[in-house]
């Protein structure tokens, strides 16, 4: 006879026996580090330098296991993007956990499994955290914040005041990828859908180039409001304008279907996987056969470059046609269209 | 793919040379303005060439009397209203469905049958399912109608809102804008009428009509087309939509269509009342009619203040002419529903054509 699946009860973010059973028994054996072994109150760090860069995300996406990822990958991977992109090495992550009462005991084992080997993979402890259980009801299943700590890299300074004009923009790779399989698994859609989230750490490969090739002039990973969003705030942030090719960004064939189905833009769709750098001319062609070394940069492209601001900084795209249309910054959650 | 967009090019060049005037095409599909703005085409058109959105969008042409009617049933404790999306976010006198949401009375769906199953998992609630679009959403209706009725779903109705696309362009020709030289017609909505249907257009208002796909160089080669019969100064039936149009179009989609509604005169945004233009549902299937079952009725109703999404339907004016675009009336904040649609003209102007 099947039993009943093994659920959070309040009692265990309580503070009590059922807390330090689910600590110790199910999440600290998954994270086992020197410094998270004291169970001090707080982490006690040793860097190399005092340059650091400092970041938290909270993340409640639904569903919580989809195509690609889950919500522990994703909590991991978006604080680890957050601080690759600042220029630093991820050395630590917090890992605050919101559990809903009546949460499958199973589930949490798979997310934090996940977060277990995604923080493996990515070279980064979690050397402190929290658990937190609420009633039924006052949460969706789970919510995860994560903090994190990293190393900056030495002679690295980043910043849309850097950029210039004749700088070339380059994104490791395709667009759209997660904001497109999250819709499609999301609850209600009917469809069957191949899309599959590019949720994916990226310190290793923004190390690689930032180590190896000065003229990078700033980075950032195109998340909620995609390209779009991202590219407006590189232009609003330096004062100056980008032209960008349609032809040049790489797009799966499937994300774009789905897109062009549900009535969204590719270029305001978020990538969990991805950067925009913007580069001097002269080091755009070594970024990109460093990218294209790297498993997460095989589709790695030049979009296009940063050009003079005529009357307001813009964002100007180039069709496939030929045609030439304003991107602009996205605005909030698009809806999905009748016809 | 370039080789066709630049002989589509030649062409539209020549005859706009030829006619030495201002050429008005009008596309009557919130799909085809959405494409031409996403793809920059207005950018590759000489300037004599001007391209006017009309009343193509479903969300846009429902009148405010409808609108007001959905907020009524929104506020009612036993109704659950099942909307696509688009509609969720367009204003009524009081307020929109987005406000209504929170109480728990709106559900988005992405199909009718969505809905339809929304009044299977709450036998408690009255599930009304906010029918609007053309001639190409309204099969969808049909089809759940004739299933609840053969189910006995009995707490499931529509409010139908359907529109005809003909009857609109034969208003905006009679008399509310006549500027309109010819119609790049709708592909979905071609799809069910088929293409044959504008016949009655070309014949009796001597207007081209040439129906395309959502492709940019089916857009540009359609629009070569109409140029080129405008320069030879005939009118014809088009379609460059190779197989997906047939000239007779969806016999079983228009059948199950008359089965189900009765045409009857109906109000639009902007362009007010016009005959024969809306589905209803049949006498026979008034259990499943929203309008019918809670009293209410399709009225005209007053636009919002200061709006002008009427003269943007009938292509009276573009979207920077209303003083409240882009300033008070934003996708975020929206005023009228051409700004809340995503397939609406003012949202289209304002994510792909302000420069500014």
């Amino acid at each position: 006879m099947a039993s009943d699946p093994e659920r959070i009860l309040l009692a265990h973010g309580g503070g009590g026996r059922l807390s330090s059973q689910l600590i110790s028994e199910r999440i600290l054996p998954k994270f086992r580090n020197d410094v998270l072994s004291e169970l001090g109150d707080s982490a006690r760090l040793m860097l190399q330098s005092g340059a650091i860069c400092f970041t938290t995300d909270s993340y409640v996406v639904k569903p919580l296991f989809f195509k690609g990822g889950d919500i522990g990958k994703l909590a991991v991977c978006g604080t680890v993007n957050d601080l690759a992109v600042a220029g630093s090495k991820p050395i630590a992550l917090s890992l605050a956990l919101i559990i809903e009462e009546g949460f499958e005991m199973e589930l949490l084992e798979r997310i934090l499994q996940s977060i277990s080997e995604t923080a493996q993979r990515n070279a980064v402890s979690i050397v402190t955290g929290d658990t937190k259980t609420v009633e039924r009801g006052s949460a969706d299943g789970i919510f995860i914040n994560t903090a994190g700590i990293g190393v900056r890299l030495p002679n690295v300074e980043l910043g849309t005041g850097k950029i210039e004009v004749g700088d070339k923009i380059l994104i490791n790779g395709t667009m759209g990828d997660h904001g497109m399989a999250i819709l499609s698994q999301r609850e209600g859609m009917s469809f069957e859908s191949p899309l599959e989230s590019d949720c994916a750490g990226l310190a290793e490969l923004t190390c690689a180039l930032l180590e190896n090739v000065p003229g990078i002039r700033f980075l950032r990973d195109p998340t909620r409001g995609g390209l779009a969003a991202t590219l407006n705030e590189i232009v609003e942030g330096c004062g100056l304008s980008a032209e960008i090719a349609e032809r040049e960004i790489p797009v799966k064939p499937a994300v774009q279907a789905a897109a062009d189905m549900l009535g969204f833009d590719v270029l305001n769709t978020a990538n969990e996987g991805k950067f925009v750098a913007v580069v001097s001319s002269d080091a755009a062609r070594e970024c990109l056969e460093i990218c294209r070394d790297h498993p997460l940069g095989r589709d790695a492209k030049a979009i296009g470059e940063i050009v003079e601001t005529r009357d307001v900084p813009l964002v100007e795209l180039t069709t496939r046609i030929g045609g030439r249309r304003v991107v602009q910054m996205p605005y909030g959650r698009e809806l999905p269209r009748i016809c | 793919m370039l080789d066709r967009i630049v002989k589509a090019q030649r062409t539209i060049d020549d005859a706009c040379k030829k006619l030495g005037r201002q050429v008005t095409i009008m596309e009557i599909c919130g799909t085809h303005t959405v494409s031409i703005f996403r793809n920059g085409i207005r950018s590759i058109l000489p300037d004599g060439l001007k391209l006017l959105s009309g009343p193509g969008c479903p969300v846009c042409v429902t009148d405010q009397g409808y609108i007001d009617v959905v907020m009524q049933l929104a506020d009612r404790s036993d109704c659950l209203i099942a909307t696509y999306g688009d509609m969720i976010r367009v204003p009524g006198s009081n307020g929109s469905l987005e406000t209504r949401a929170s109480k728990g009375n709106v559900k988005i769906v992405l199909s009718s049958e969505d809905a339809l199953q929304l009044a299977r998992a709450n036998p408690d609630r009255i599930v009304v399912f906010i029918a609007v679009g053309f001639e190409t959403t309204a099969p969808a209706s049909a089809v759940v109608v004739k299933e609840a009725a053969s189910e006995g779903v009995e707490n499931f109705c529509i409010l139908s809102g359907h529109k005809l696309v003909l009857p609109a362009m034969r208003a905006l020709l009679g008399g509310m804008n006549d500027r309109v030289d010819a119609f790049l017609c709708p592909g979905h909505v071609s799809v069910i009428i088929g293409s044959g249907a504008f016949a009655e257009i070309v014949d009796d208002f001597h207007r081209p009509c040439v129906v395309a796909g959502f492709e940019p160089v089916q857009i540009v080669e359609a629009l070569a087309e109409i140029c080129r019969q405008l320069s030879a100064g005939t009118a014809e039936v088009k379609s460059v939509y190779g197989a997906v149009v047939t000239e007779k179009g969806n016999a079983a989609a228009r059948k199950i269509i008359a089965e189900c509604f009765e045409t009857v005169d109906g109000y639009w945004r902007g362009l007010g009342k016009i005959g024969k233009s809306t589905l209803a549902l049949r006498e026979e299937y008034s259990q499943f009619d929203a309008f019918r079952r809670f009293g209410v009725k399709d009225e005209p109703g007053k636009d919002l203040s200061g709006c002008r999404c009427g003269e943007v339907l009938c292509g009276l004016i573009e979207p920077m002419e209303c003083p409240l675009f882009g300033n008070r009336c934003t996708p975020r904040k929206p005023v009228g529903p051409c700004m809340v649609s995503s397939e609406g003209t003012c949202a289209a102007w304002f994510k792909y054509g302000r420069r500014t």
